[in-house]
């Protein structure tokens, strides 16, 4: 047992923030296992460290493909780009090891910590050249009159009397828990034994559960770029109502970039949560980023918002700049934690319209249902079957 | 256990189990930091086996819950023997007891059963307990086994709290079908389990088939591999290896170039869908036994 030396603590504490940067969840007790290992024999090896190191601040597969990488961009001071064009997929161990020692403790080509920043992927993401041209929504002809009738402001208070509605049939789904009940379908064995003691053994009075009830989750996803401007408004008094009303509703934007908008739409004074809204939505109208945007969900929002009993909503025309490859992946991830994805599309609701739009073709193998939002009538349509989950 | 990391590949080898180095890692690791292990990768890329292999390693009981959808709690910690508890009550009441004697005597340890949960925290020596494909599991059952890993007891209304008198050696196994949740990720060392190399594979072969040649098993181990990144339902896992290999060496195959017809024959050990039997046609696997020197 060697002890542990202030700068080699030091050094600790900025690679897990590094790791925290990435997207890694790691709190204290990590870290100071983290110290434990680098005081046990697995030290003095560098190969040795890396994995034990992988194996405790890992908690997923993306992690444990991205780990090595951000590993030896630290410690060892390799930029994470150059680490992956010199060596191809990995980068490779042996190296790592035939450097002397603790690898990066005190040396300083280890303290250029070139580790991707979200921000500069955000910044990236803003790039000018999508948008309207290739959003392709002006060529398919915008048709404005379901929009007409849903901006009135007679159809706007429809629509909070339609989220109310929703909140309400969304509020109660069984569960597998059970309850004690007085007319439950299923019999308490351990409960009617214990009441038929006093009969001796007959069983007068049974016990019976039933399933207990938990309210579902709302999860939406709205689409302000560009294409989808005209409905924008609507939907976002829409998704409003619904965040009031529910018990449990979360409400986010998403254009190039992803907004998490819940709190502002729970401000009570509507001017300051207008106020609010513009702030958090510059760059409304421009292009689309779905798959991006879905990936910055997945990876920051995702864990903590989605259950088994979490429906999410994306209202979008699915006409996506990004790569539908990508947008597939992330439609794949978001699949395996929620319970369903809905997708609503605008444009559904026009004649003649068929999901060719590449980003549409890559999330629909997904989405579980694939409905038209055009008018208020569209998103009625959704009551039954969410009291139905 | 050995504070030797060094030599677990090969106490693990002797027991039959070719690990991967970073698997070897997260085996010491366990012991150094008393944390459970989650497991994650495709089905049959062998992640019980490493459970088995663990509780070889340590001479230690392996007790396994497979997990299902409903699981809950009776099934996986205890249950009262419902058949044996009416007929004492009847006996008893035969017999003129008191209601208040005849429940204190039917809540008792002999009408205990015990379910994985109980039986692994009531061992005089530490077990391996394999919680496996917890992802098929509910939430709440997942919330539940956070809580039990957490401080290891357990409470039974009628007879008090449990408390572990030796600490298990957890393996937790997901094959990914449902996201499992953070708390749960973070108490445990993680690894993931891929496909084995093909290099890895032929020693795997070799460890079960003592028999078999080791140019044979490194074939074989290449075949498979080139099979996997085909475009197929289910890829084979290393189940499926072996007992391709078996087959091979039933029919007395020393090299795969020298029966191609034989080879192609026994594909079905490998492929178990009508769909992927009928994609890998016999030009197909001649063409990929045309690359395995």
């Amino acid at each position: 047992m060697t002890p542990i030396g202030a700068s080699a603590r030091a050094r600790l504490a900025a690679f897990v923030r590094s790791l925290r940067a990435n997207g890694f969840a790691t709190g204290l007790g990590e870290t100071q296992d983290a110290l434990k290992v680098m005081t046990s024999e697995l030290a003095l090896r560098p190969v040795y460290l890396r994995e034990a190191f992988k194996a405790l601040f890992c908690s997923r597969q993306q992690d444990w493909q991205r780990f090595d990488e951000i590993f030896d961009a630290f410690w060892l001071g390799r930029g994470m780009k150059t680490a992956v064009r010199a060596s191809g997929a990995r980068p490779d161990a042996a190296r790592a090891e035939r450097r002397s020692g603790f690898p990066g403790f005190g040396d300083k080509a280890g303290s250029t910590t070139a580790v991707a920043d979200r921000d500069a992927l955000d910044e990236s993401a803003d790039l000018p050249g999508e948008g309207r041209s290739r959003g392709a929504s002006s060529a398919e002809g915008l048709s404005q009159t379901d929009l007409r009738h849903i901006a009135e402001p007679d159809a706007l208070d429809q629509a909070m009397e339609l989220a109310e509605r929703l909140a309400r049939a969304m509020r109660d789904r069984l569960t597998r828990r059970d309850r004690r009940h007085r007319r439950g379908r299923r019999i308490d064995m351990r409960r009617t034994i214990r009441a038929s003691i006093g009969h001796g053994g007959t069983p007068v009075d049974l016990v019976r559960r039933r399933r207990k009830e938990k309210p579902l989750r709302l999860v939406m996803l709205l689409d302000v770029s560009g294409s989808m401007s005209l409905y924008s408004t609507a939907f976002v008094r829409f998704m409003r109502g619904l965040v009031e009303r529910a018990q449990d509703a979360e409400a986010y934007v998403f254009h190039t970039r992803l907004v998490h908008i819940s709190e502002a739409l729970r401000e009570s004074d509507p001017v300051r949560a207008v106020e609010r809204l513009s702030l958090m939505a510059q760059g409304w109208s421009g292009g689309t980023r779905i798959g991006e945007s879905l990936a910055s969900f997945n990876r920051f929002h995702a864990a903590r918002v989605l259950n088994s009993r979490s429906v999410v909503i994306i209202l979008s025309d699915g006409y996506d700049t990004g790569e539908p490859g990508a947008l597939a992946q992330e439609m794949a991830a978001l699949r395996k934690r929620a319970r369903r994805i809905v997708w609503l599309n605008p444009m559904m609701g026009w004649k003649d319209y068929a999901p060719v739009a590449g980003g549409m073709q890559a999330a629909l193998p997904y989405v579980d249902l694939f409905a038209p939002a055009h008018n208020l009538a569209s998103l009625a349509a959704l009551e039954p079957y969410l009291a139905k989950l | 256990m050995t504070a030797d990391r060094s030599g677990i590949a090969e106490r693990l080898a002797g027991v039959g189990y070719i690990a991967d180095p970073g698997l070897a890692t997260a085996l010491w690791l366990m012991e150094l930091l008393k944390r459970p292990l989650l497991l994650e990768g495709a089905a049959g890329v062998g992640k019980t086996e490493v459970a088995k292999a663990l509780s070889a390693l340590h001479r230690a009981k392996l007790i396994r819950l497979q997990c299902y959808e409903g699981l809950d709690q009776n099934a996986a910690l205890y249950e009262w023997n419902y058949q044996r508890q009416l007929l004492a009550i009847k006996a008893r009441e035969n017999a003129g007891d008191d209601p208040d004697r005849v429940e204190a005597h039917i809540f008792s340890e002999p009408y205990l059963l015990e379910r994985p949960l109980l039986q692994a925290i009531r061992q005089e020596e530490a077990p391996v307990l394999l919680i496996d494909e917890i992802d098929r599991a509910d939430e709440e059952f997942e919330a539940f086994l956070l809580e039990l890993l957490a401080d290891f007891q357990i409470t039974v209304p009628e007879l008090g709290t449990i408390q572990a008198k030796a600490i298990p050696r957890v393996v937790i196994t997901s094959n990914g079908t449902r996201e499992l949740s953070d708390a749960l990720r973070r108490r445990c060392l993680y690894h993931f389990v891929d496909f084995p190399e093909p290099d890895r594979e032929a020693r795997i072969l070799l460890a079960r088939m003592p028999d078999i040649d080791a140019s044979l098993a490194l074939q074989i181990a290449r075949m498979v591999a080139a099979i996997r990144k085909e475009d197929l339902r289910k890829i084979p896992g290393v189940a499926e290896s072996l007992d391709w290999a078996a087959a091979l060496a039933g029919l007395g195959i020393k090299d795969l170039h020298q029966d191609p017809e034989a080879v192609h024959d026994t594909l079905i050990c490998l492929l178990k869908t009508n769909e992927d039997q009928r994609r890998l046609t016999r030009e197909v696997s001649d063409r990929l036994l045309g690359r395995v020197a």
